[in-house]
């Protein structure tokens, strides 16, 4: 959903990059969910999206963002905020985090900007 | 050459070890209170609830099938929450992977869109849907069901109908939470029954809800659909780790399948 207001340059660039990186995990299988969100991340600032997962699928979630971004992570947590163990990769303006859900419900994932100036993020996840 | 790997595994870890350092172990009550919640990443698709269901084997999805539905309603609301069930009935075509339910309904859900007045791009989708399912290519065809979903509620929010949005979210997870409780009522395993746990996207979705205008709340069938909503949220919520009975899950299955025909059968038009 694009929605009704106008997407900048860097949202667009970060989704451009996102999707580049959620392509690859379409090769195992993963389907990309057409959703996605989009928001401004400030150096050292987390930001935590709520999503619901269901138990017996796997999941990456893929974060892009501007090449302003030097250092990007994410982090899986389960519905009572403990971090959940997932599978990492990291690059740069790019990360993504795997795992499978081993029960149904609210998870959180955190977004956060290690190193390099305030700039758009944009989050995708994929399942299979 | 398989040691050399694992050292660059264990130095790739220990890195990522000192990355993790950054993001909290544990977020803060705050944080949670706090987490961003939107319409199209905090609502899965009919077709992940599928996906988690499909896991322990071959399900006879196309005993979930209904009779086609209405696509002529009067009543905006109403459409909305039939056009949320009718994606999830794609959906549903793809998983038992027959082209021709899945060109029926995309045909159906193109009419319905119309009758909303949505963008020329949603019309288009219905092209693509048949494209991909004269080559049965159903995972291309999950993409564009909930391609055609969030351009449905795209045109919405361009038209300033923002709360029928949450109407189409609601029609296609109530229609999924019927017809996966369906089929653990049919063949009833554990594994497959703690799928149906989901209490705080049913509380999300009731929030939602309750943010609608006051005259939209107002309409008979919306004020039926939230009324029927907490009682299907209190059959979702169960504790974590824990299996709903099979008498729960039937419950649910009847609780589910009651607001299906509430929103079908309904002739006001507003």
């Amino acid at each position: 959903m694009s929605g009704a207001r106008a997407q900048t340059d860097d949202e667009v660039t970060a989704r451009r990059i996102v999707l580049d990186l959620a392509g690859a995990f379409s090769n195992d299988g993963f389907k990309v969910r057409d959703g996605h969100w989009s928001g401004m991340v400030k150096p050292h600032e987390t930001k935590i999206v709520a999503v619901n997962l269901y138990a017996g699928n796997q999941y990456w979630f893929s974060v892009g963002a501007t090449t302003k971004a030097k250092k990007i992570s994410v982090e899986v947590y389960d519905e009572s905020g403990e971090r959940v163990v997932t599978e990492k990769y990291e690059a740069g303006e790019k990360a993504a985090a795997g795992f499978s859900a081993g029960h149904s419900g609210q998870y959180y994932i955190g977004l956060g900007l290690i190193e390099g100036e305030p700039t758009s993020f944009c989050l995708v996840y994929s399942y299979k | 050459m398989f040691v050399r790997r694992r050292y660059a595994a264990i130095a790739f870890l220990v890195s990522t070890c000192a990355v993790l350092g950054v993001q909290e172990r544990r977020l803060s009550p705050q944080q949670l209170s706090q987490a961003i919640t939107s319409d199209e990443i905090t609502i899965p698709t009919p077709g992940e609830l599928f996906a988690a269901l499909a896991k322990p084997g071959k399900l006879n999805w196309s005993s979930q099938y209904r009779e086609p539905i209405s696509t002529n309603y009067g009543n905006r609301a109403q459409i909305a929450l039939n056009l949320g069930g009718l994606i999830a009935d794609g959906f549903i075509a793809v998983e038992a992977q027959d082209s021709q339910q899945v060109k029926n309904i995309g045909a159906d859900i193109i009419k319905m869109a119309k009758s909303l007045g949505v963008s020329e791009k949603v019309l288009g989708r219905g092209n693509s849907i048949n494209q991909f399912a004269e080559k049965n290519e159903w995972s291309a065809l999950q993409e564009e069901l909930e391609s055609t979903q969030n351009e449905v509620k795209s045109s919405m929010q361009t038209h300033r109908d923002q709360d029928l949005i949450i109407l189409v979210s609601l029609g296609g997870w109530i229609r999924g939470t019927q017809v996966v409780s369906g089929l653990v009522a049919q063949n009833y395993d554990v594994r497959s029954a703690k799928v149906l746990r989901q209490p705080a996207l049913a509380g999300f979705i009731h929030s939602k809800m309750n943010d609608v205008s006051p005259e939209l709340q107002n309409e008979r069938l919306v004020k039926e659909v939230n009324i029927q909503l907490g009682a299907i949220e209190k059959l979702v919520s169960f504790p974590l780790g824990e299996a709903p009975s099979p008498e729960k899950v039937k419950q649910l299955n009847g609780a589910a399948t009651r607001m299906m025909q509430e929103i079908e059968s309904k002739t006001e038009s507003k």
